[in-house]
């Protein structure tokens, strides 16, 4: 939810609402299905216009999710392959089997830094992993250097996009969010005068802190490199003066080849941000002498990654290089933005990607959370087919709730379970029918249409009516039409 | 040319007038009509919302009752879109042999009705006539399901009286997604109003479209909005002609 709302949107599946109950909350905002909608469409109109110009989008599509399916294939490997380049350029690298095992690797590497504050480019795996309150809790003051996030965490907000994380705040709040928290009570809304403040706040933590953290775009095996792209600097400016750098990275983020960025960078920029090229890509590898950060520290960060890679369905979730195109394109994330989905990662991919990295019952709702309109699989550019996945996840909540006792008497569980029994036998179909019609006509009014109905069906009745059952089905208008054609 | 109806379960139910369009339309372009009377649901509904089980067992006794069929028609791009993407699955799955050839052999006899139309009859031109200004709704699985691409347009600029106007955002889900509109009612009822807001500016007085199921979700809130537009299904359209116009519920 809004920042002008001053409710915290609650970030963290375990505690999260499920997803019809948060939707509602974000649903009942209309500023922020504004600013979502309105944000959205921009990029999606950008995205479209340089899609259509590649004539080669679709065989670039292809390419890419090759490329990402034959990495995730050769996962061990590759990784290998990293931890001993990056090693041998100086780099250090570390291994998180899960999110508090990295929260720990990275707060101790801050001790042995004696740093007190740390400065972030943008990381939603850092988000993940909930890493900022760890390192408030160490006594490390975090501080975001990307626009976005830093709207955020002035404003006491969480991410609501995985590429522009502030997309559900306006540029009069973020006027609102600076002026209070930064001083500056006669600050205009106008974009440059915003973005000078920006400025001038960054501008003392990239000279003072001599410390910060990142997260990776891709890492590179055959170098041991990492790539970041960005569009403020702000990365750059983390690559450049800080004395010591820590990237935290998903384990999924390799690729094979330097030259695999040739094809991914095309993909993202333009999936991301409607961008034929993004304004920064950086690419360090280990250290260099007299040239940015002298300690360099990459944690890997598995956190349930790995479990996925096994299961034939639902590997494709990790090709993802979180472009956001998915959000963007869906109809549902349209309505509600980011935070219904109780997880850093929102929309489409984040309705696959939670209850994986979760366990399934944190996240029971999210796999419902979709129309399974497809239009996420669509404008995918590594192609994983997103709806495929969700259904494969529905059957596994199913799986696991019907089982349960209480469940019997769920009117949906109740339901679907008389629908399968009837469906299985036309002459029980058409005794379903009849009841059915026989049952409606209770509800139906005089002018042939349902205008409320009891329980499940409420939530129809709710904001739509529903046209009476007709007199005759068409099985019984075909019979009848069979008797008088003889 | 002989012809398999499969009219689907809820168009059984609830719109009839969806299947008796087809058959007046299809028995007035030649075709031969059957009707095979052990028919129920192709299983989508079960499907997905992860009844897994059922949804294998319907699936099976479609394409069993189904073998025989020189040619199937179904009005309705999303059941279509279940049979051709997600048998497969289930068949992979939980399938046996047999069962995966039975489907194997049937599943390029299957057509959704303008496929049905412009690939296997050939005719955009059905010789229908409906003096109505109408917008087209793309449902989701017809449009990204089976890309059905122009064949609805074709069909409708060819019917004479018919004033076509285009809806913006064609590509954007009215938000029905089966069971979806009952376990995610609020934001579906959001989508919904995006959708009908959307039709409106058309000033059409018909919104159709290849799927009763999405036409059942803007219909009933058109109608509880008192939108003064109503919904009909293409077969319906293309059905009608000088002398029998379309059976339209008021």
């Amino acid at each position: 939810m809004s920042v002008a709302a001053g409710h915290r949107a609650v970030l963290d599946p375990e505690l999260a609402s499920p997803f019809p109950i948060a939707a509602e909350v974000e649903l009942r905002n209309p500023q922020l299905r504004k600013n979502v909608a309105h944000a959205i469409d921009v990029i999606q109109a950008k995205r479209g216009r340089l899609v259509a110009e590649k004539t080669d989008w679709q065989q670039l599509r292809s390419a890419a999710s090759a490329i990402r399916a034959h990495a995730l294939e050769n996962l061990g490997e590759y990784l290998a392959e990293f931890e001993t380049r990056c090693t041998a350029a100086g780099g250090v690298v570390h291994w998180a089997r899960d999110a508090a095992e990295a929260r720990k690797i990275i707060v101790d590497l801050l001790r042995q830094e004696n740093a007190s504050e740390v400065i972030k480019i943008k990381t939603m795996t850092s988000a993940e992993i909930q890493l900022n309150p760890a390192l408030e809790a160490a006594g490390v003051s975090v501080f975001e250097t990307d626009l976005a996030e830093i709207i955020l965490q002035l404003g006491d907000d969480e991410p609501s996009h995985i590429v522009v994380p502030a997309l559900h705040v306006n540029r009069s709040q973020v006027r609102e969010i600076f002026a209070r928290r930064m001083g500056l009570p006669e600050l205009s809304d106008d974009p440059r005068a915003l973005t000078a403040a920006a400025r001038n706040y960054l501008r003392r933590k990239f000279l003072d802190i001599p410390t910060a953290i990142s997260g990776a775009n891709f890492l590179i095996a055959e170098t041991g490199g990492v790539a970041i792209v960005e569009s403020e600097g702000n990365g750059r400016m983390c690559l450049t003066l800080p004395r010591t750098m820590i990237t935290l990275a998903g384990i999924e983020k390799v690729l094979p080849r330097y030259q695999d960025l040739e094809v991914m960078l095309q993909v993202l920029a333009r999936s991301a941000t409607g961008e034929r090229m993004n304004p920064y890509t950086s690419l360090w590898t280990g250290v260099t002498p007299g040239d940015g950060p002298q300690r360099f520290h990459v944690v890997l960060l598995d956190n349930g990654r790995s479990a996925i890679l096994g299961k034939k369905t639902e590997r494709q979730t990790l090709k993802c290089i979180r472009c956001g195109a998915c959000q963007n394109a869906c109809p549902v994330y349209r309505q509600t933005g980011g935070h219904a989905y109780g997880s850093v990662y929102g929309g489409p991919i984040g309705a696959i990607l939670t209850p994986q990295l979760m366990r399934l019952e944190h996240a029971q709702t999210l796999p419902f959370a979709s129309s399974l309109c497809g239009a996420c699989y669509e404008v995918c550019p590594v192609k994983i087919n997103i709806p495929e996945v969700l259904i494969e996840l529905r059957a596994q909540v199913v799986d696991q709730e019907r089982k349960q006792a209480g469940r019997v008497f769920d009117p949906m569980y109740l339901g679907m379970r008389a629908a399968g029994f009837v469906f299985m036998s036309a002459g029980r179909f058409r005794l379903a029918q009849w009841l059915g019609r026989a049952g409606l006509r209770l509800f139906t009014r005089k002018d042939g249409w349902i205008h409320a109905l009891p329980s499940l069906g409420a939530r129809w009745t709710g904001t739509r009516d529903l046209r009476g059952l007709p007199k005759q089905t068409f099985h019984e208008w075909w019979a009848q039409r069979g008797k008088e054609g003889s | 040319m002989r012809t398999s109806l499969f009219i689907t379960c809820y168009n059984d139910t609830l719109y009839p007038e969806t299947g008796r369009a087809v058959v007046r339309l299809l028995e007035r372009l030649g075709v031969t009509v059957e009707f095979n009377a052990g028919q129920t649901c192709c299983g989508q509904m079960h499907a997905n919302t992860g009844f897994r089980g059922e949804a294998f067992s319907q699936a099976k006794r479609l394409v069993r009752l189904y073998q025989d069929a020189e040619t199937v028609v179904i009005p309705s791009s999303s059941c279509v879109a279940m049979i051709r993407d997600q048998y497969p699955l289930l068949f992979d799955e939980l399938g046996n042999d047999a069962v995966r050839r039975d489907f194997a052999t049937l599943l390029p006899r299957i057509y959704e009705l303008s496929e049905f139309l412009i690939d296997k009859l050939g005719v955009d031109d059905v010789g229908a006539y409906f003096p109505h200004r109408v917008t087209y709704h793309a449902s989701c699985h017809g449009l990204r399901g089976l890309h059905l691409g122009d064949r609805p347009f074709r069909l409708l600029a060819k019917v004479r009286g018919l004033d076509e106007v285009m809806l913006p955002n064609l590509d954007r889900c009215c938000g029905f997604g089966g069971t979806f509109s009952i376990k995610n009612a609020e934001v579906s009822s959001a989508m919904l109003a995006v959708k009908l807001q959307d039709i409106a500016a058309t000033g059409a007085e018909y919104c159709t479209a290849l799927d009763n199921s999405c036409l059942m979700h803007l219909g009933g809130a058109m109608h509880r909005q008192y939108a003064g537009m109503k919904t009909i299904h293409m077969a319906q359209i293309l059905a009608s002609t000088e002398t029998t116009p379309a059976e339209v519920f008021a």
